[in-house]
C-alpha cells in the first residue's frame, strides 16, 4: 500500500522544482544583464551616436527612434482601442457580431509578430508608398498592440459597477454623457495600465519593424515621420549577430537599456493597478 | 445639436468596435494579395512539400518542407520542456504557494513575459549556445535544441497564467467535496482539480504552442538558420518565421522570392488562426 502522504510530499516537491526552473533562470537573466550591462552605461553611451561601425560610441539614435515609434503606435492605437473597448463593454449585445469581434481580437493578438512585419510592408510601405519610415513602423506596431489595449480597457470599463450607470441614467443623463462623465473617469487607471503594457510591448518588438522602419546604421536623428530610424531592439539584434567584434560591454549595455525601458513601463503599470485596487471605493 | 453630436460619437464607437475585424481581414487580404502570386511559379503542393529552399538560385526552388519541419521540431522540443514545467508551476501557484509567495511568483512570471524576445535571444546566444555546444561536443551550439529550450521559456508565461486561471475557476465545492471524503490535497489536485480544469489546461498548452510557432527573433538568433531537412535536434535548423525575418530584407519587391516569403506568411497566419480559434473553443466550453 502506497503512503498517500509520501506521494503528496514527492508531488509537491516536484511542483516546487518546476516553479524554481522558471523563476530562477528569469532572475538570473535579469541579474546578469544588469551586472554586465551596468559598467557600459554612462552619459556618453546614452547621448552619443554609434561610432566605428557601431563598435563604440553610444546608442542615442536608437533610443530616440524607439521613443518615436512607441509614441506613434500609441497615438494611433489608443483612440481606436479605447472606443472599441467602449463599444464592447457599453453597447454590444451578446450576439453573433460580438462573438466575431471577440474572435478577431483573439486572432489579432495571436498573429506572429513577423507576420505583422509582412503586413506592414505590404500595406504601408509598398501599397501606401510610405516607404520604410517611422509612420509605417508606428502604424504596424499600433495595430499589433491594439488587442492589448482593447482587452485591458474593456476589463476596466466592465469593472465599473452597473449601479453607477443606472443612477446616472435615471437622472435623465444620456448614454454617452454617462459614459463620458461617469464610466470613463472611474476606469482610467485600468485603461492607463493597458496603455502602458501596450507601450512596453511595442518598445520591445523587433520583427514588425524589421522591414517597415528599422535602419541598420543611421548616425543621425530622424527629421520627419517619413524618415527611417534606428530602434533599440533592432540595434541589439544587429550588434549581436550582424556586426563582428563588437565589445561585449556595448551589447550588454544596449540589452540593459532596452530591458530597463520595458521593465520600467511594466512596473509603472503594475503599480498603477495595485494602487487602484487598494483605493477602489466599491 | 447635442443629439447630432451623440449620434456621430456613437457611430464612431461602432466603427472602432468593428476595427479588429477589419484589421484581421486586412492582414489576411494583403498576405493573400502578395503571397498568392507564388503559385504561378510552383503548385501549392510543391510549395508545401518541396524539399529544397533555394529562393535565389536560378530557377528558384521554393519548397518550404524543411522550414515547416524546422518549426515543428523546435516547437515539439519546446512543448516537451514547457508543458510539464508550466503546468507544474501553475498548480504550485494556484494551489500550494502561500499568499505572499504567490504574488511574488506571479510578478516573476509577468516579468518573464515582458522581456523582449531579442533580449532573450541575445542571452541565449551568449550562455545557452556555448553550453549546448560543450555539453554534446558539437561543432556549433546553434541547434534546434538551443532554440527549443529558449522557446520553452517564452511559452511558459502564457501556459502558467492561463492554466492558473483554469485551476482557479474550478468550483470550490469540488475541492471541498474531495477533501471531505478524506482525500489528500495532492489526490484532490490530481484526481479532481486537473480533470475539472482539463479544457482550460488544453487551451493554455495550445496558446503556449501558438506563441512558440510565431516567435521570431530569439529563434533566428540561436537555431543556426540552416534551411535543410532536419535529422536530429542537435543540428542547426531554420523555422518559417526566421526565414521571413532573415530574407525579406534582401528580397526585391515583386520578385518570386518576395511572393514566396508572403506565402510563408499565409501559412503562419492560418496556423495561428486555427490554434487561437480552437483554444478559444476549449476556454469557453460550457462545463
Amino acid at each position: 500500500m502506497r503512503n498517500p502522504y509520501r506521494t503528496q510530499k514527492i508531488a509537491f516537491s516536484l511542483l516546487f522544482l518546476a516553479t524554481l526552473l522558471i523563476v530562477v533562470p528569469v532572475g538570473l537573466i535579469v541579474i546578469v544583464i544588469i551586472f554586465k550591462g551596468f559598467p557600459a552605461i554612462n552619459w556618453q553611451f546614452l547621448s552619443d551616436i554609434p561610432r566605428q561601425g557601431m563598435r563604440s560610441g553610444g546608442i542615442f539614435p536608437a533610443i530616440i527612434g524607439t521613443l518615436y515609434l512607441v509614441a506613434g503606435a500609441i497615438i494611433f492605437a489608443l483612440p481606436i482601442g479605447l472606443l472599441a473597448a467602449i463599444y464592447l463593454s457599453e453597447y454590444s449585445k451578446e450576439n453573433v457580431l460580438n462573438r466575431i469581434i471577440r474572435l478577431a481580437i483573439i486572432n489579432l493578438s495571436g498573429v506572429p509578430s513577423v507576420v505583422y512585419g509582412l503586413f506592414g510592408l505590404a500595406l504601408f510601405v509598398v501599397f501606401f508608398k510610405f516607404g520604410a519610415s517611422i509612420l509605417a513602423g508606428s502604424l504596424t506596431l499600433g495595430i499589433m498592440i491594439l488587442p492589448v489595449i482593447i482587452t485591458t480597457s474593456r476589463e476596466a470599463l466592465e469593472s465599473v459597477p452597473d449601479s453607477f450607470r443606472e443612477v446616472s441614467l435615471s437622472l435623465g443623463v444620456s448614454k454617452w454623457q454617462t459614459i463620458r462623465h461617469i464610466v470613463l473617469p472611474n476606469a482610467i487607471p485600468g485603461i492607463l495600465t493597458g496603455t502602458i503594457l501596450g507601450l512596453g510591448r511595442a518598445a520591445g518588438e523587433t520583427a514588425p519593424i524589421l522591414f517597415t522602419v528599422a535602419a541598420f546604421y543611421l548616425p543621425r536623428l530622424p527629421k520627419s515621420i517619413f524618415d527611417q530610424a534606428m530602434a533599440l531592439p533592432y540595434h541589439l539584434y544587429v550588434i549581436s549577430t550582424q556586426v563582428p567584434n563588437v565589445d561585449e560591454k556595448i551589447r550588454y549595455g544596449t540589452a540593459l537599456v532596452l530591458l530597463a525601458l520595458v521593465l520600467f513601463m511594466n512596473l509603472v503599470a503594475i503599480i498603477i493597478r495595485y494602487q487602484f485596487r487598494r483605493r477602489k471605493k466599491w | 445639436m447635442r443629439k447630432v453630436k451623440e449620434f456621430i460619437i456613437e457611430k464612431l464607437i461602432l466603427i472602432c468596435g468593428l476595427a479588429s475585424i477589419f484589421f484581421v481581414g486586412l492582414i489576411f487580404l494583403f498576405l493573400l494579395k502578395e503571397g498568392l502570386s507564388v503559385f504561378n511559379i510552383v503548385t501549392p503542393l510543391d510549395f508545401l512539400f518541396g524539399k529544397s529552399w533555394y529562393p535565389i538560385s536560378d530557377p528558384a526552388q521554393l519548397g518550404i518542407l524543411p522550414l515547416i519541419l524546422g518549426s515543428l521540431l523546435v516547437t515539439l522540443g519546446a512543448a516537451v520542456i514547457s508543458i510539464p514545467i508550466g503546468i507544474g508551476c501553475a498548480i504550485y501557484i494556484a494551489e500550494i504557494a502561500p499568499a505572499r509567495i504567490k504574488e511574488v511568483l506571479k510578478a516573476g512570471i509577468e516579468l518573464l513575459a515582458a522581456i523582449p524576445s531579442v533580449v532573450l535571444g541575445f542571452i541565449g546566444m551568449i550562455t545557452l549556445v556555448p553550453f549546448v555546444k560543450n555539453c554534446f561536443h558539437l561543432p556549433t551550439g546553434l541547434t534546434a535544441l538551443s532554440g527549443s529550450i529558449m522557446l520553452a521559456f517564452m511559452a511558459m508565461p502564457t501556459i502558467v497564467s492561463i492554466a492558473e486561471d483554469a485551476l482557479y475557476s474550478v468550483p470550490k465545492t469540488y475541492k471541498e467535496g474531495a477533501l471531505a471524503l478524506g482525500a489528500t490535497h495532492w489526490q484532490t489536485i490530481w484526481r479532481v482539480m486537473l480533470p475539472a480544469a482539463s479544457s482550460g489546461l488544453l487551451a493554455a498548452i495550445m496558446l503556449g504552442i501558438g506563441r512558440v510557432i510565431g516567435e521570431t527573433m530569439a529563434v533566428m538568433m540561436i537555431t543556426g538558420n540552416a534551411a535543410v531537412m532536419p535529422n536530429t535536434i542537435l543540428e542547426p535548423i531554420r523555422t518559417l518565421t526566421a526565414t521571413i525575418a532573415a530574407e525579406m530584407g534582401e528580397a526585391v519587391v515583386g520578385s518570386e522570392h518576395y511572393f514566396a516569403l508572403f506565402a510563408i506568411g499565409i501559412v503562419l497566419f492560418i496556423i495561428s488562426f486555427a490554434i487561437n480559434v480552437t483554444a478559444d473553443l476549449f476556454l469557453h466550453r460550457k462545463q
